[in-house]
């Protein structure tokens, strides 16, 4: 680990600034960045989005697009200036010496060509293999990296795979050349937890196994340190920070580093204690003290189904030879559960589970297949989803999206959309008063008054999530769905918005249900948590108890396979 | 969005002035950074100045034959020369604007609303309601369309009205299609599922919401196939339908000159061939500009 | 594979049964009463009655309708009123002419148009790109009759390299002996070079007209894909693993990139069967578009209808080809099926 003093580097960049020529002129993306990998050792580069840290190995592989140069520094791989080589040589270098894997895997390879194929193509191209025994190499090199049946899945294509196993694929292809150094950017945003447990396990043990170098991009800290020997922090195209993972965990030199190490959520955390140091809110005067014992909603045999596509062919189908219909898929198969007034519920799983479904169910977005929903002591499930816009809970049920961006009409301002439902569903009100009011919403929900009449497209993510909250709230609801409220935002505004939400939930005493995929969020928002797998309640429990004493196998893995950053040492 | 965008993007720099006058500033840009748009825009105007004033700017009555100036060559006194009646063509030229400009925008308009509406309603509410749109779509298409309106105007009779109802029909799936796609993907955006939550009805969520992120693009659409619209208005009175002699009209002049070309000849149909050119040239450049002010992605 | 195709032939059904409703119902609104239409002028209203009850026209629209298919399907198209043909009989005998001229239109503009796309695509900005803009928005802005006559003023007139605009043959010349009834291929056949190159002659301009007006949307959709699959994630990684460009260009971009280039196919036949109709009238082409037209001058309406009709027929054909050739490039089509 400590061996890079003695090592001579393996790649090395040196004060490298790289520029994109844009409508809006010349942009630098990376200022002035040095720092190298020694041989065998495996470095993250962390920052939020934006910090230019993807740039950096895009030069470091001569990949920038177009419209991006090296402006000035140098790279240095194994003793070979990079920029001193012909384009040719270069990609003889690209596969064979140094390779790439991405974010988004099935995105990331050739979809109407065969994986196979795909991964002979490299082999062949680096004299790996002749095109003899390309197909036989290339479904050994599948099975290293522990795909079942590699010699069948050898025909099969990208879209025919799930997104765990196309990163296994993706994977087998940046190392079936053997090279020296990979590049991993973001290799398991996207991916389920305990998939990229799995992917990241994997990718661990193959380079060590071959000694090779690793450059892991990611935004999440906890990842780094999981898996890292060095950590390096990137913010605005600057390095900021380079240091030994235990170290830089313990001891965050640069005050961005300590900043972003805050903000990332980790077992002991506190809501508060992911602010910066310098926010030293008070807690809110909470408007319950204890979660009132009265049910504000209660789900009983909450089903979905949806009907598979029937693939008969028509022809068939004419002359009567039709198969019969095929089982309806059960997104949600019959869940009960309630939440009590003032309670913040966290439903938690991942992908396909059926938590966003339950969710759209019990917003009366679309109707459920059997099971009631009563809320406030009123079956709400009579009331068919397409005439719910007029009844008169509408107002107390309320969500907030996952996609800030998203959610927002692009042509309305904020105030337009913090406005809505209270002109739609909200007593008759002077202009003058709902200004007013969609002002004192802006205060509450921290966002400037002066970004009030801006369209979503002049605001950032963390604006645009506070207009959604703001929006959400407008009516005082008794219950806030919380659809992944942060999960398209980077770690610093996620910690602001948590902290916002918890402080409105003390104020007006609303309950949330907080649905998301990451337990570490959903542990410091929540009085207790829903786990779901496959549209089944697999345990439910006060938060503490399910987190650290998990009664199910399916808990438990999920639990484990969250990367933590090591407790932060509050000498610091 | 790729790592590059995002950073040329600089997405927490929130930028200053709203609505109209962002939009203003915006087109002036985009008219300055591509001046062939600024061009195209000033001959559209030009276009329309034409199609109003052209009966009393024309130097020469447009139907007035006189044989003994028959088949002149472009010269000061007939700019364009004049056609076998000796007709002046500068003057039938300029006259022929107006209704080829007519033909063209009424049956734009008309699939405007047609199209629109079917396609908006069958991306929104799915069900039956997609399903005939789309097979009245797809019946159309099965057509070679400019072989569908032939048969159209050929069984409905020969009139302009026809020719107008013709292009429309001809062009109701682009537009069906267009609308629907767009109104099909904002059913299920956020903005739309929140405005539901609002409580905000069916009827208005289509109006208010999902209606007007739509309307630029079916803009757009429309400056595309005013072009497609003229080109197959002049190609219906080439071949003899429609507009019928001695209404002046670019297609039918071309038609008319046409038998003269092979014996050199060449002004005939040349002039009104350009003309119709020129138009067709007009709304397209239009439409790929007005496609840059319109694209959000593009706008800063 | 066969599964797929059976299903996209079954998908055509539809479409070929809206063919042949929309044609009935052209049929049937035909400008005034066909039954004193087909009687003629000066006709007595019992000689109309006797000419409606003959062509069935007293009868009620299912009937008739009922009527109308099964006339199709023995292939009775109705009689030209000119000719005193049956239209079909006509329309088979002029079908090559018309076909031999769009294929090499259509594959004139294909050789033009796709190196130009894919070129512009990888010299982005280059002259190569800027040629291909301005071919692409020109090429559809320039109304097909039009440069057709000025072709044949510039190569016939002022340069009389381009023989008389008068159809596939001239005057003096023998056609070659029948076997496809293209011309080109039968002289070949018939190794007559002389009519090869006469042939060739006459339909060198039609030919390069259609060509420019199809070769625009082809350019454009092959730029604008060719573009997108460049920028998109898999070739990055291909990039990234070192592939040498030629593999990344041809096996991994344009076999992607073709799959929009066949689906502009399906809109670029429909612009080339209606250009057909023009460029046939300014060459005065012996071919089925021009029949149309001369019948549409005599206000002979079957021959109309037969041509619509058969155009139509042609066109499910055709895109029913290439719905078959995506699922031959398209993994996904093909084993979704």
């Amino acid at each position: 680990m400590s061996n890079q003093t003695t090592n001579p580097p393996l790649l090395d960049i040196d004060d490298v600034t790289i520029e994109f020529s844009t409508r809006r002129g010349i942009v630098r993306a990376v200022e002035k960045v040095s720092f190298s990998v020694a041989k065998g050792e495996t470095l993250a580069l962390v920052g939020e989005s934006g910090s230019g840290k993807s740039v950096t190995s895009y030069a470091a592989m001569r990949i920038l697009d177009r419209a991006g140069r090296i402006a000035e520094g140098s790279i240095v791989y194994s003793g070979m200036r990079l920029a001193e080589l012909s384009e040719a040589e270069m990609r003889d270098l690209r596969g064979r010496e140094m390779s790439m894997i991405f974010q988004n895997p099935r995105a990331a390879l050739n979809p109407i060509r065969p994986i196979g194929v795909q991964i002979a193509d490299v082999l062949v191209r680096h004299a790996r293999a002749t095109s003899r025994d390309a197909k036989e190499k290339a479904i050994a090199a599948l099975e290293e990296v522990r795909i079942a049946n590699a010699a069948e899945r050898y025909n099969a294509y990208p879209f025919e795979l799930s997104g765990g196993m196309c990163q296994r694929v993706v994977i087998a292809l940046a190392l079936a050349c053997q090279p020296q150094l990979l590049i991993a950017d973001e290799p398991t945003t996207g991916l389920d937890v305990t998939t990229q447990k799995a992917v990241m396990d994997l990718v661990v043990e193959l380079t060590k196994q071959r000694d090779m170098s690793t450059i892991l991009i990611t935004h999440d800290l906890g990842l780094a340190a999981a898996y890292c020997d060095r950590v390096a922090v990137m913010e605005k195209g600057k390095l900021v920070e380079t240091a030994l993972a235990a170290d830089i965990f313990a001891h965050p030199q640069h005050p961005y580093t300590r900043r972003l190490m805050r903000a990332t959520p980790r077992l002991d955390s506190t809501l508060r204690a992911l602010l910066p140091e310098s926010d030293e809110r008070a807690e809110v005067e909470t408007h319950l003290a204890q979660p009132a014992s009265d049910v504000i909603l209660s789900i009983e045999g909450l089903t979905k189904e949806y009907p598979r596509i029937d693939r008969t062919n028509p022809l068939l189908k004419l002359v009567g030879k039709a198969a019969p219909a095929p089982e309806p898929f059960k997104a949600v198969g019959g869940i009960d559960f309630r939440i009590r007034r003032g309670e913040s519920v966290g439903l938690v799983g991942e992908s396909g589970c059926g938590k966003s479904t339950t969710s759209m169910m019990l917003m009366r977005l679309i109707d459920p297949t059997s099971g009631r929903i009563i809320f406030a002591g009123e079956d709400i499930s009579a009331t068919p989803a397409r005439d719910f816009a007029c009844h008169p809970k509408r107002g107390k049920l309320q969500m907030v999206f996952q996609d800030p961006t998203e959610s927002l009409n692009p042509r309305y301002t904020a105030a337009r959309a913090i406005a809505d439902p209270i002109l739609r569903l909200g007593a008759p009100m002077k202009s003058a008063a709902l200004r007013a009011r969609c002002e004192e919403l802006a205060r509450l929900v921290g966002l400037p008054l002066e970004l009030l009449d801006r369209l979503p497209h002049q605001l950032s993510g963390g604006q645009k999530a506070r207009i959604g909250i703001a929006r959400a709230i407008a009516l005082d609801p008794d219950l806030v769905v919380l659809d992944e409220p942060t999960a398209a935002l980077d770690v610093s505004v996620q910690a602001v918005v948590l902290n916002l939400l918890h402080d409105l939930k003390q104020r007006s005493g609303m309950s949330y249900l907080f649905v998301s995929h990451d337990l570490n969020v959903v542990r410091l928002l929540c009085d207790r948590v829903i786990v779901m797998r496959a549209g089944q309640i697999v345990e439910q429990g006060p938060t503490e108890q399910v987190l650290s004493a998990p009664a199910s196998d399916y808990t438990r893995a999920l639990l484990e396979a969250i990367p933590h950053p090591p407790a932060q040492d509050h000498a610091a | 969005m790729s790592r590059a965008a995002a950073m040329t993007a600089a997405p927490d720099t929130p930028r200053n002035a709203t609505g109209l006058k962002a939009l203003l500033r915006h087109g002036a840009f985009v008219i300055s950074d591509n001046p062939v748009t600024g061009l195209s825009f000033a001959l559209f105007v030009a276009l329309a100045l034409i199609a109003i004033f052209g009966p009393w700017i024309a130097p020469h009555d447009a139907f007035a034959s006189n044989t003994a100036a028959a088949l002149q060559k472009p010269s000061l006194h007939h700019l364009f020369g004049t056609d076998q009646l000796g007709r002046d063509i500068f003057s039938r030229v300029l006259v022929a604007t107006r209704l080829d400009m007519t033909i063209a925008i009424a049956s734009v308009a008309l699939v405007f609303a047609l199209g629109g509406v079917a396609g908006i309603a069958a991306g929104y509410f799915g069900g039956w309601t997609d399903r005939v749109v789309g097979r009245v779509s797809d019946t159309i298409m099965a057509f070679p369309l400019f072989v569908l309106a032939m048969g159209i105007v050929a069984a409905l009779g020969n009139t302009v009205t026809n020719i107008v109802i013709a292009t429309a029909i001809i062009n109701f799936p682009l537009y069906a299609r267009l609308a629907r796609a767009e109104a099909n993907i904002r059913r299920e955006a956020g903005f739309v599922q929140a405005a539901r939550l609002t409580g905000n009805s069916d009827w208005r969520i289509l109006l208010m919401q999902i209606l007007p992120n739509i309307l630029p693009l079916m803009m757009v659409q429309m400056s595309l196939t005013m072009g497609y619209a003229i080109l197959n208005a002049a190609g219906l009175s080439f071949i003899g339908l429609g507009v019928r002699p001695p209404t002046p009209e670019w297609g039918i002049m071309v038609a008319e000159g046409a038998s003269f070309i092979a014996s050199g000849e060449w002004w005939i149909a040349v002039f009104p061939g350009l003309s119709l050119m020129l138009a067709v040239f007009c709304f397209n450049l239009l439409g790929d500009g007005l496609r840059d002010i319109v694209d959000p992605q593009r706008r800063t | 594979m066969l599964q797929t195709a059976l299903k996209r032939i079954a998908a055509s059904v539809p479409s070929l049964v809206g063919v042949v409703i929309v044609t009935f119902l052209l049929t049937r609104v035909l400008p005034g009463d066909t039954a004193s239409y087909f009687a003629g002028p000066a006709a007595t209203p019992e000689a109309i009655a006797e000419i409606r009850q003959k062509l069935g026209l007293d009868q009620s629209l299912p009937v008739q309708f009922w009527n109308y298919i099964g006339d199709l399907v023995h292939g009775n198209f109705g009689l030209s009123l000119t000719t005193g043909q049956p239209v079909v009989n006509e329309i088979a005998a002029r079908l090559p002419a018309s076909a031999e001229l769009t294929l090499a239109g259509l594959i004139l503009a294909l050789v033009i148009a796709l190196p130009l796309g894919i070129v512009a695509a990888l010299r982005q900005g280059s002259w190569v790109d800027h040629v291909c803009r301005v071919v692409a928005t020109a090429g559809v802005s320039l109304p097909v009759f039009f440069t057709g006559l000025l072709f044949v003023y510039a190569f016939y007139f002022l340069l009389g390299w381009a023989p008389a605009p008068l159809g596939r043959l001239d005057v003096f010349a023998s056609a070659p002996p029948t076997v496809t009834g293209f011309y080109l291929i039968d002289s070949l056949i018939a190794r007559d070079f002389a009519t090869f190159r006469a042939t060739l002659a006459q339909l060198a301009l039609p030919a390069i007209t259609l060509a420019v007006f199809s070769l625009a949307p082809i350019a454009r959709i092959t730029r604008a894909s060719m573009l997108a699959v460049l920028g998109s994630e898999f070739i990055r990684t291909a990039r990234a693993a070192g592939l040498e460009p030629s593999t990344i260009v041809i096996r991994y971009a344009l076999r992607n990139a073709l799959l929009p280039i066949v689906t502009t196919l399906g809109m670029v036949f429909s612009f080339l069967l209606g250009a057909n109709v023009l460029v046939e009238k300014v060459f005065a082409w012996p071919g089925i578009g021009s029949y149309a037209v001369e019948a549409l001058i005599a206000s002979d309406y079957a021959p109309v209808q037969g041509f619509v009709l058969a155009m139509a027929i042609l066109y499910v054909f055709l895109n029913l080809c290439i719905d078959l050739l995506y699922g031959v490039i398209d993994p996904r089509v093909r084993i979704e099926a």
